[in-house]
């Protein structure tokens, strides 16, 4: 068990190193720093010596992988590559383009993103897994026909359009609450509720059908009819039975996405303008500050890499036939 | 208190129509007697016993009949009251003990859940009774399985589970739907004991659901024989088992193998007619060889040639048949000692398969599948490998063909030595060397047409010079292993199972191999088509002088078609010698609790 | 000529992915085991309604994947002079709705602008009132016929609609008796309400903005009607354009398994540790800055939107990949211990075609699932990604920008919404359709989880 562990570290080690490969060769080799600068500058003020200027201010003026001009270990550690891309293991993001350092952003950004995603996590599971179990209690029946339908439904709606409608209905029509902003402390609620619920309402279709497939899928198992030549009641089949073993795909699957509770919701953060790392992420986008970009693109790697450790782990959990193996 | 089951109608939606999975059948189970219904695959026994535990699948529905426990009419119960049936008056059993428990709940606790369920008992008390029968069942250490989860089971010891589960509230009627099938022959000896034991114990009643004669002949009192949805003929086991009064049921007995046939096995030819449509003559009738003109106008009902003994036939109302012929094992004559050359020699072949752990993926110990085989085998035989699951018969047959590289030992084929040879050295030998899997289903590809499988295997080979030269060779070789020409321009999915075999057959033997391989050839068909294709396989070794390296699980098949038999047991062969030596006067151990073992006929 | 054809990359793909459905779908014909699956595709109701709804989205897509540069005239030599301007069929036919441009915002079917302004009533005095439309509602002498003008010609439409429809259901009959397995009448149905619904808008349309204009004046019911290109574009070159390297690298890893395995899975798990959004928006940035410092590449405006509409497919492709590539090798690790698999072994047969013969036609239903279920979450993704910013180019008209363009006058009074509502439609009816029958291709495929079928 030990062992297993240390070797699903030792490769998520080699994955962040790929990772740092992919950026480092899509960030500086693709488009030479010259490039970025002048793109940052503008047309008007591309000059030689403001690109040299720009280049410096932010640490582009060395050499990519090599550098022959500085003596000793410097010729490995004055680099871009080392500079930029072996420094984010140290988890030392640098500094973002307005020149705030981007490791004090992410440490302040990160409260408000799980004042948000916490509560979206937690209700949408519970929600979606109710109803899924619903479904596939009343399966081959027309309620499920339906809710099937209205799952579908509403996975064939963008987003955008439960961001945008909730906010117009329910902030501007009904004036029951703030359409953005957000406060520190206990008054979260306030400004969290109204994305919690779209959050919620947004990822419903899809899981909710998908954990009703899983269900079905252990409903149509030999046990359960062993369950049921017990004389058990279908009320205990289903929840003795079926939601136990249909929970390891769901729970494990779940356990997947904790980590990225921290990298905070895209769209719902910058609608909303709460500030959090979504809401960093996008502006970062928006304004091509490619420093950020990229420590969010090694945040995320490690992320997930960490979902992936916690998915194993929560697998021996749960698991009794990976338990004991 | 007896189960009694009358006209009862049980239909199947499929797309292809409502299939007539059950078509009105009667029988009675008596208070502490083992009924048996046999019948091969798709015969709708296990509807049967589905429909009387009302737990069909969402496809399946019962059309009618009535279905009683003592004065009980199951049929007509709510729901909630047939769930207070369920396990407790009327349990039931599954073939597969590997699924049929619950994998994340511990053995004890899916006992406990039904004691809880039908006696109101606390989780102590109801933890007593299942320790106590889990004792009964023949588990030794009950203390400790009750904590363990289904997987840490063998599956003989998950089957003795799914039993003391069944078992737990005394009902009085017992199903159990093919309860050994899956498990090894010594395993399902013990299995059929301990039902055997547990129902005169307790004096409950046993439908036993069974495609297998000789586990009929082991522990049924009364047999019932069911073909394409109906009952063809019910009576006690001894009457049925001396004089068996249905066409059908002859052909049963005629086609299984065994010591005491040497010849053709009987076949039964065609189909199981589709359940879609309705009957108004007799089912048998397009396979029947005693078939007359009324048998195609009028649908036969039950007749009584003796009493107790009932069979659907015209023939009966001219009274019983003659008692079936019982052969005694014919010894093989000396003169059958081959003088031909050695084909293939193996020695001291060894296939090991690494366990790796720890960090850095170490290799710390080897599962041993094969371990130290030496056999040979000559041109035009039949060597036989008998063994139980996990014997390591397979992965021999396989590292014989270097289809799976052997660890250590030489295999010499033809006088060459083959083993160790790289792919391009060992392609101009493929030809000679063929194998025939177990799985019809598995063997073909389905996306690929009949000729299309044939050819492969010559193209590859350069057998013929050109396509049109081949297909005129398959043409005749598909008469050979009785199969129609237009064959060819079909996909597997239009044959059913034993045809399938026959397709494989023949993309073996398309290449002219000297030696076939047969890995469990027929343990996945019905006994009417294996007996098809055990005669083809014999008569194609008697012109081709193909020899045969027959690996298998049925003694009967041994006894049937091999001239040599070896024992194998954890990767070892245990005992080796001629057939008659080995099978009529065993030396080691196994191989004598293995015949001990294997239910009989006769 | 009147015209030069101009091929895009996009329309290239497009016409190219046109054609391999053709040929695969003769290919099916001919092989009933192939037939088959999509026998029972198509055997389910929803699957029909909704293949009618796509085909007319990818009728509109096709429509407008044929680019041409009109003649503006002669050059001095005799040389015939082409626009710069590339327009594609769609635009010809939809031209009146392309060049009425009024100055701003209008509501639907409106005849005046959204903002008051300064204008010089008929007295010559200027007054602040709503200004009239220079297109919307011009054909009208006096405005208080507007009602009655909007209600006649949605009749003329609907009654052309039932007439046509009627037209249709004589088909029939016919139709049943070619496939009688196939629910003709649900498609029948399908297309009357679609003819319903587009056929009283078409005719509106020649008189009125029917979604009304954007900020730039130009028609939404146009702009509705051009995304669709985008929209699928997006939602199919994605795919495809990855599906031979996603397809290749999962059956090689699942088949030969050892270091080539490993290398393969280390690729994918590498790729899929990085979150698909920033994945794609850092590729996207550091296209954007490459087509921005090489602008001599392209030389019209339609080039330059059509290779980052390419290269955006690309970039979604090599996020999508990974999915595939883990199912197939998941299957072809299954497949490999077939027996069928084994006896090709037996027969030396090389395992290039053993992995062309045996493998790769046993998994096709896979990547057949795969193509139908990513269409409509590429489609989705389209419009999240232009509001990030990391989409199509701001000039291509797509659901994303259109949304984008709309969300920020968000807030308006009076609201301005039919922008939102013309895409919110669109998208939602797309979409639908899309999962609908994505759901009836995977059971048809994969008959595995559903429910009511014997367990036989």
């Amino acid at each position: 068990m030990l062992a297993y562990i240390v070797r699903r570290v030792l490769y998520a080690i080699l994955i962040l190193i790929g990772v740092n490969l992919i950026t480092f060769v899509l960030f500086f080799f693709v488009n030479s720093p010259d490039d970025m600068a002048r793109m940052q500058l503008g047309a008007k003020y591309v000059t030689p010596d403001a690109l040299q200027k720009w280049k410096a201010d932010h640490g582009y003026d060395k050499p990519l992988l090599w550098n022959s001009k500085a003596s000793g270990p410097g010729k490995a550690t004055e680099t871009i590559f080392y500079e930029k891309s072996l420094r984010l293991f140290a988890f030392d993001f640098g500094a973002a383009e307005d020149g705030r350092n981007i490791g004090n952003e992410i440490r302040t950004r990160m409260g408000p993103s799980l004042a948000l995603q916490i509560p979206v996590f937690v209700v949408a599971l519970c929600v979606n897994i109710t109803f899924a179990l619903f479904l596939a209690f009343f399966r081959a029946t027309y309620l499920d026909f339906w809710g099937v339908v209205l799952c579908v439904a509403m996975m064939s709606i963008s987003t955008l359009f439960y961001i945008i409608g909730g906010q117009y209905l329910i902030s501007k029509v009904w004036h029951l609450f703030p359409i953005s902003g957000y406060a520190g402390g206990l008054d979260a609620w306030r400004f969290v509720l109204l994305p919690v619920i779209i959050g919620v309402v947004s990822s419903f279709g899809s899981s909710a059908r998908l954990y009703r497939t899983l269900f079905l899928e252990e409903y149509s198992k030999d046990y359960v009819r062993t369950a049921r030549a017990k004389g058990l009641a279908e009320r205990v089949v289903m929840f003795r039975h079926v939601l136990q073993n249909a929970m390891i795909p769901i729970l494990t699957g779940v356990v997947a996405a904790i980590p990225f509770l921290f990298m905070g919701a895209l769209l719902s953060e910058s609608f909303f303008g709460i500030p959090g790392l979504g809401s960093y992420t996008i502006d970062a986008i928006q304004a091509q500050d490619f420093a950020v970009v990229r420590s969010m693109v090694f945040l995320g790697a490690v992320l997930y890499i960490i979902g992936l450790l916690l998915t194993d782990i929560s697998y021996t959990l749960v698991d009794p036939r990976v338990r004991f193996d | 208190m007896t189960l009694q089951v009358a006209d009862l109608r049980t239909v199947l939606d499929t797309p292809r129509g409502v299939v007539r999975a059950v078509d009105g059948i009667d029988f009675e189970l008596r208070k502490g007697e083992c009924f048996a219904l046999v019948g091969e695959s798709g015969s709708g026994k296990s509807m049967t016993a589905l429909s009387l535990m009302r737990l069909l699948p969402e496809a399946g529905r019962i059309a009618s009949g009535r279905v009683s426990l003592g004065d009980v009419d199951l049929l007509g119960l709510p729901e909630a009251a047939m769930r207070a049936v369920r396990g407790r008056r009327v349990a039931m059993i599954f073939q597969e003990p590997a699924t049929a428990l619950n994998p994340v709940l511990t053995c004890g606790k899916q006992i406990v859940e039904v004691i809880q369920r039908h006696m109101n008992s606390s989780f102590e008390d109801a933890k007593e009774k299942s320790l106590q029968l889990l004792r009964a069942v023949g588990i030794d250490d009950a203390e400790r399985r009750f904590d363990e989860y289904p997987f840490q089971l063998s599956g003989g010891l998950k089957q003795r589970v799914m039993i003391a589960g069944a078992l737990a509230v005394d009902p009085e009627v017992l199903i159990a739907d093919e309860p050994t099938t899956a498990l090894d022959v010594t395993i399902q000896a013990q299995i059929l004991d301990l039902l055997v034991k547990l129902q005169a114990e307790r004096g409950m009643a046993l439908l036993l659901i069974t495609h297998d004669l000789g586990v009929v002949a082991k522990v049924a009192q009364r047999v019932a024989v069911m073909y394409a949805g109906e009952i063809v003929e019910v009576a006690e086991r001894e009457a049925f088992f001396r004089a068996p009064q249905h066409p059908y049921s002859q052909k049963l007995f005629a086609a299984l193998p065994g010591a005491g046939q040497r010849g053709e096995l009987a076949v039964i030819r065609g189909q199981v007619p589709p359940l879609t449509q309705p009957f108004n003559h007799c089912r048998f009738a397009d396979r029947c060889d005693f078939v007359f003109d009324r048998c195609r106008v009028e649908a036969p009902q039950l007749l009584e040639p003796a009493r107790g003994h009932f069979a659907r036939c015209f023939l009966r109302e001219e009274g019983l048949a003659p008692p079936r012929q019982t052969l005694s094992a014919i010894t093989k004559s000396a003169s059958e000692e081959s003088r031909d050359s050695i084909l293939l020699e193996v020695k001291d072949v060894k296939v090991h398969f690494p366990i790796r752990r720890g960090v850095f993926r170490r290799t710390v110990g080897y599962v041993k599948a094969v371990d130290g085989v030496s056999l040979e085998l000559r041109a035009g035989r039949t060597l036989a490998i008998v063994g139980e699951s996990g014997s390591g018969k397979t992965t021999l047959g396989k590292g014989v063909l270097q289809l799976i590289e052997p660890t250590a030992g030489t295999v010499i084929f033809q006088e060459q030595t083959i083993s160790g040879k790289s792919r391009a050295e060992l392609r101009p030998l493929r030809g000679a060397m063929q194998i025939v899997f177990q799985d019809p289903y598995a063997s073909l590809n389905p996306r690929l047409r009949v000729s299309e499988i044939l050819l492969e295997g010559m193209r590859s080979l350069r057998i013929g010079a050109n396509d049109a030269e081949r297909i005129a060779q398959l043409g005749k070789l598909l008469t050979e292993v009785g199969l129609p020409a237009e064959t060819l321009d079909r996909y597997p999915h239009e044959f059913s199972g034993g045809q399938r075999q026959r397709i494989a057959i023949a993309r073996a033997l398309a290449v002219n191999p000297k030696l076939i391989v047969c890995d469990e050839p027929t343990s996945a068909l019905d006994v009417s088509v294996q007996a098809q294709i055990l005669n083809l396989l014999r008569s194609l070794q008697e012109r081709f002088g193909i020899a045969y390296l027959f690996i298998t699980h049925n003694i009967a098949v041994v006894d049937y078609l091999a001239h040599e038999v070896a024992v194998m047991l954890k990767g070892r062969i245990v005992e080796r010698g001629a057939v008659d030596a080995v099978l009529r006067n065993p030396q080691h151990d196994y191989t004598r609790q293995l015949l001990a073992a294997v239910p009989r006929v006769d | 000529m009147p015209f030069k054809p101009v091929l895009l990359w996009t329309d290239l793909l497009l016409w190219l992915l046109v054609a391999g459905t053709a040929i695969y779908v003769w290919y099916c014909y001919r092989r009933p085991h192939l037939a088959a699956p999509w026998g029972r595709v198509f055997q389910s109701r929803t699957a029909i309604a909704s293949t009618v709804v796509l085909a007319a989205f990818v009728g509109m897509t096709l429509a407008d994947s044929l680019h041409f540069r009109p003649r503006i005239g002669s050059g001095s030599e005799g040389a015939a002079q082409y626009s710069n301007e590339v327009l594609s069929v769609l635009d010809v036919a939809f031209a009146y709705l392309r060049e009425r441009r009024e100055r701003t915002y209008s509501a639907p079917l409106a005849t005046r602008l959204y903002a008051k302004d300064q204008i010089e009533s008929s007295t010559g005095a200027p007054t602040r009132d709503y200004p009239k439309l220079t297109y919307g509602g011009a054909h009208l002498q006096d405005e208080s016929a507007h009602g009655r003008d909007i209600a006649l010609r949605a009749g003329l439409g609907a009654s052309l609609a039932v007439a046509a429809a009627f037209l249709l259901s004589l088909l029939r009959r016919r139709l049943s008796r070619w496939r009688p397995n196939v629910p003709w009448s649900a498609g029948l149905w399908t297309f009357a309400v679609l003819l319903l619904l587009t056929v009283p808008l078409l005719v509106l349309s020649t008189g009125y903005h029917v979604f009304g204009t954007d900020k730039v004046g130009q028609d939404v019911f146009y702009q509705s009607l051009k995304s669709i290109r985008t929209a699928l574009v997006i939602a199919t070159l994605s795919t495809v354009t990855m599906l031979p390297f996603g397809v290749l690298f999962g059956i090689v890893a699942g088949y030969f398994r050892g270091w080539i395995d490993d290398v393969i899975q280390y690729l994918y798990t590498t790729l899929n540790s990085i979150p698909g959004v920033l994945l794609i928006a850092a590729a996207v940035l550091m296209m954007q800055v490459y087509i921005d410092t090489h602008p001599q590449l392209f030389p019209t405006a339609a080039d330059r939107a059509d290779v980052r509409l390419l290269l955006l497919c690309i970039i979604l492709g090599v996020t999508s990949w990974t999915g595939l590539t883990r199912l197939l090798r998941g299957e072809t690790l299954k497949l490999s211990q077939l027996e069928y698999i084994q006896a090709a072994h037996a027969f030396g047969v090389s395992s290039a075609r053993i992995l062309g013969r045996h493998i790769l036609p046993n998994v096709a239903h896979i990547v057949i699932i795969t193509l139908v279920m990513d269409f409509s979450g590429l489609v989705l993704a389209e419009a999240v990604l232009s509001y990030v910013g990391v989409g199509v180019d701001p000039a291509t008209i797509s659901f994303g920008t259109m949304i984008n363009a709309a969300r920020l006058e968000m807030g308006r009074e009076p609201i301005v919404w039919w922008s939102l509502a013309a895409a919110f439609a669109f998208m939602l009816v797309l979409v639908l359709a899309a999962n609908l029958l994505a759901d009836a291709v995977r059971d048809g495929f994969d008959p595995r989880v559903r429910v009511g079928s014997v367990p036989v």
